[in-house]
């Protein structure tokens, strides 16, 4: 930058100095025109300024080319004495055009470190030089057929989330990602991340998606399927599952050699979607994640782990029985997931199956008797599987199967067939058969839901990167 | 009553697993003094090993048969980064899709960006193709920082590795001299190697080509190329009937003999071209590795150039 103001000095000192130049000489030329037509000096004036008028224009054309020629061959090695020449002869960067190469030699050679600087392509972007990454993911939902028991929206804009991230120190980044959804806005994430601590030591401080299992992490709009599992509704919170705010600490352990194994340890404030409630300010819940992960070939890994929560619930709210705080619901999940994607091909073809089960132990009174203090144990499972048939077509489906929370004699269970389209790296377009048999709670029997969903998702500003 | 000894276990329980976190834990140093470097791509890390000699240990994230814009940010890459003393990436965004969160989930604070082992090779290459003006995804999946394959120019390699040189020198002052003695050597032997390969392009200069992606301006420039045209209509798009249309009839009128593809890109599309235009595809290696012959920088121009010539003398 100092380069550059330096750089743009000279060229407005020799410019003003070529302007007073020319300025001078029409001036000298000026008496004897003047004396053979002294009934229009103004004229002769005009004349000699436009004249004036269109050198300078000429100059600054001249000199913008010449910026543009130093901006384009960005000066790589300043050292110009010691040129790393090879055989070819052709005009290396940092050798300026002839004309200026006197005035910009003496500019570019000093400062090996501020020479790397980068060309970013103007003035203005380079203010916005520490602006946060900035992107926004439109997703657009539509809903077509029939379901009695949870009923969406024919069509929605489901939510535009916007993603902020920044490196904010030598020692920390952030991200945040705000949802604006149709009701309102909604902080879906936006957490402090420490990478430089001791021991190898990862902190995360802010509201976050907790590290329970594999779907509660994921953003909607990284999901495989449009919709969420039946499992992650009906036991842990539905779609914005465990998401709290808390605290987070991770570290690789010690592992067989080739095996990658992370524990996570987090303490949230206790409130998640209808999992968990805090009632007081000790009803903090917890959520720990070991993930093992292997590589099976350069195409082929497996991915598995298990994962623990514990909060408190409102079960026990307006009891006079029970001491409301001893309402607790223990949450355990254990997913496993199989990867194929041959590094050859990766933009053509991959392969993805994933199971995740979930077990959730629920304190709460007894349907039927509201003097017995009872544990409803409901399981739930989903199994996906994702193929990239080429490059813009990916196939999918997913098994559900989840007994309900509260009722764990209730079991819901379902099917989905997807097909995803990608114009581009940045849009998406998707559609879902689901299919569900559900539990009618009012008339007390099964019914079938049969529903076509879509979606268009679309990407603006800042490159993501792709979730693993 | 129960309440508070609760909370008091689950903070024991927290408290405890800190504990074990922080100090059950290998000791990350190594016996052995050899710096450890982690590059992104294969071209970085022949280039880092060509300086680094035996002081160093060098191991590429991806491989060099592999499309660099995808890679996938597997945790056993983790492993790796986190005790890496220097990480050299080629920049420009390339890697924006996969190595940020590789990076910040290290654990290593010493790769970190703007961190001393954090590496970035762009800032001592030619960069080709910055764009000018507005830009805007309608031109594809562009790189507002210019076109990332510039590692392709022997030029810009040799100013990579002179940046290397300084880097390492100044992380192992007692080696500087070791640097420097195979810099000179790798320099003498790279401007040799140019020599050969530009006398063996000579006579194909200003020959029009056709590429698959906007890989190979750099390559191009250095060796006389002519790119007029590519199979992706935009950087990153998927072929479309209708540019391919456009470019059959451009590569007839331009007599285009040649398609330049790269080993990552389905050869169905360039094929048909081929077909329709009597041109030849030439399957070029963009990075060391992409062939198991092509082991070195050296050998990654050895192998293209014998490929172009060849191409170039068969469709005459």
């Amino acid at each position: 930058m100092k380069r550059f103001s330096a750089l743009s000095l000279v060229v407005l000192f020799s410019m003003s100095a070529y302007a007073q130049e020319k300025s001078s000489a029409p001036g000298n030329q000026s008496p004897p025109s003047a004396g053979a037509a002294a009934t229009a000096p103004e004229e002769v004036r005009i004349r000699a300024l436009e004249e004036q008028v269109r050198t300078l224009a000429e100059e600054v054309a001249l000199l913008r080319g010449e910026l543009k020629t130093i901006r384009d061959t960005k000066p790589a090695d300043p050292a110009t004495g010691t040129r790393l020449l090879l055989a070819s002869t052709r005009i290396e960067p940092g050798v300026l055009p002839s004309s200026t190469s006197s005035t910009g030699a003496p500019v570019l050679a000093p400062e090996p470190q501020s020479a790397q600087t980068q060309t970013y392509g103007g003035a203005t972007s380079n203010a916005k030089l520490l602006n946060p990454d900035i992107s926004l993911i439109g997703d657009f939902i539509g809903t077509a057929g029939r379901n009695t028991i949870s009923p969406s929206r024919s069509l929605e804009l489901h939510e535009s989330e916007v993603g902020l991230q920044a490196i904010i120190d030598p020692y920390a980044r952030a991200d945040a990602f705000i949802s604006f959804g149709e009701t309102g806005v909604n902080v879906e994430e936006g957490y402090v991340t420490f990478t430089s601590l001791p021991a190898g030591l990862l902190l995360k401080v802010g509201k976050m998606r907790a590290e329970f299992g594999k779907v509660n992490t994921i953003h909607n709009h990284a999901l495989p399927f449009i919709d969420r599992p039946l499992v992650t509704n009906n036991l842990v919170g539905g779609e914005d599952g465990i998401d709290d705010a808390g605290i987070s600490l991770s570290r690789f352990l010690p592992a067989p050699k080739n095996w990658f194994l992370q524990g996570t340890a987090q303490v949230y404030r206790g409130d998640s979607s209808d999992v968990f409630t805090s009632n007081r300010r000790q009803d903090v819940s917890v959520v720990g994640h070991l993930r093992l992960y292997r590589d099976l070939g350069e195409s082929t890994n497996i991915d598995l782990g298990g994962s623990y929560a514990r909060g408190h619930n409102t079960a026990g709210v307006g009891s006079t029985t029970f001491d409301p705080g001893n309402f607790l619901t223990n949450l355990y999940s254990a997913d496993a997931t199989l990867r194929w994607k041959p590094l050859r091909r990766s933009i053509y073809h991959s392969f993805l199956l994933r199971n995740e089960f979930f077990w959730s132990a629920r304190d709460q009174v007894s349907l039927a008797n509201a003097n017995v203090f009872q544990t409803q144990h409901a399981f739930g499972l989903y199994s996906d599987a994702e193929y990239r048939v080429n490059r813009r077509w990916t196939l999918g489906g997913r098994f559900d199967r989840s007994g309900r929370a509260t009722n764990a004699s209730l079991t819901d269970s379902g099917f989905s067939g997807i097909l995803t389209y990608w114009p581009s790296e940045f849009s998406q377009i998707r559609g879902q058969y689901r299919y569900g048999h559900l539990w009618d709670v009012p008339n007390d029997r099964y019914t079938n839901a049969n529903e076509f969903l879509f979606q268009f998702l679309f990407v603006m500003g800042a490159h993501g990167a792709h979730p693993f | 009553m129960r309440r508070t000894k609760m909370t008091t276990r689950i903070s024991a329980i927290l408290a405890s697993c800190a504990f074990i976190f922080a100090f059950v834990s290998p000791p990350a140093s190594r016996a052995d003094s050899k710096l450890r470097i982690m590059t992104a791509t294969t071209d970085l890390a022949a280039l880092a090993q060509e300086i680094g000699g035996e002081k160093v240990d060098v191991e590429s994230v991806a491989r060099g048969y592999q499309d660099p814009h995808f890679v996938e940010a597997k945790p056993s890459f983790l492993l790796k980064l986190r005790h890496a003393d220097l990480l050299i990436v080629v920049g420009l965004e390339l890697e924006i899709g996969w190595l940020p969160p590789l990076i910040s989930q290290s654990t290593n604070p010493k790769i970190q960006v703007g961190a001393p082992g954090y590496f970035d090779a762009s800032r001592f290459a030619k960069i080709l193709e910055i764009p000018t003006g507005q830009v805007t995804r309608a031109e594809g999946d562009v790189h507002p920082l210019g076109n990332p394959h510039y590692w392709l120019d022997p030029e810009n390699g040799l100013r990579i590795a002179k940046g290397i040189r300084d880097k390492l020198s100044e992380m192992r002052s007692s080696d500087a001299a070791y640097f420097a003695q195979r810099y000179d050597s790798f320099e003498q032997r790279l401007k040799q190697a140019d020599e050969k390969w530009l006398a063996e392009m000579k006579p194909y200069a200003g020959r029009k080509v056709v590429t698959y992606h906007r890989s190979w301006p750099n390559f191009a420039e250095h060796f006389g190329l002519n790119v007029v045209g590519y199979v992706e209509p935009r950087p990153g798009i998927p072929p479309s009937p209708q540019h391919t249309v456009e470019l059959i009839g451009q590569m007839k009128r331009d007599g285009v003999k040649l398609i330049l593809v790269e080993p990552y890109f389905d050869l169905k599309t360039p094929n048909a071209i081929a077909r329709d235009t009597g041109a030849q595809v030439v399957v070029l290696m963009p990075s060391v590795g992409g062939e198991k012959e092509i082991t070195d920088y050296f050998k990654l121009f050895d192998y293209d150039i014998a490929k172009l010539k060849q191409a170039f003398d068969t469709t005459k």
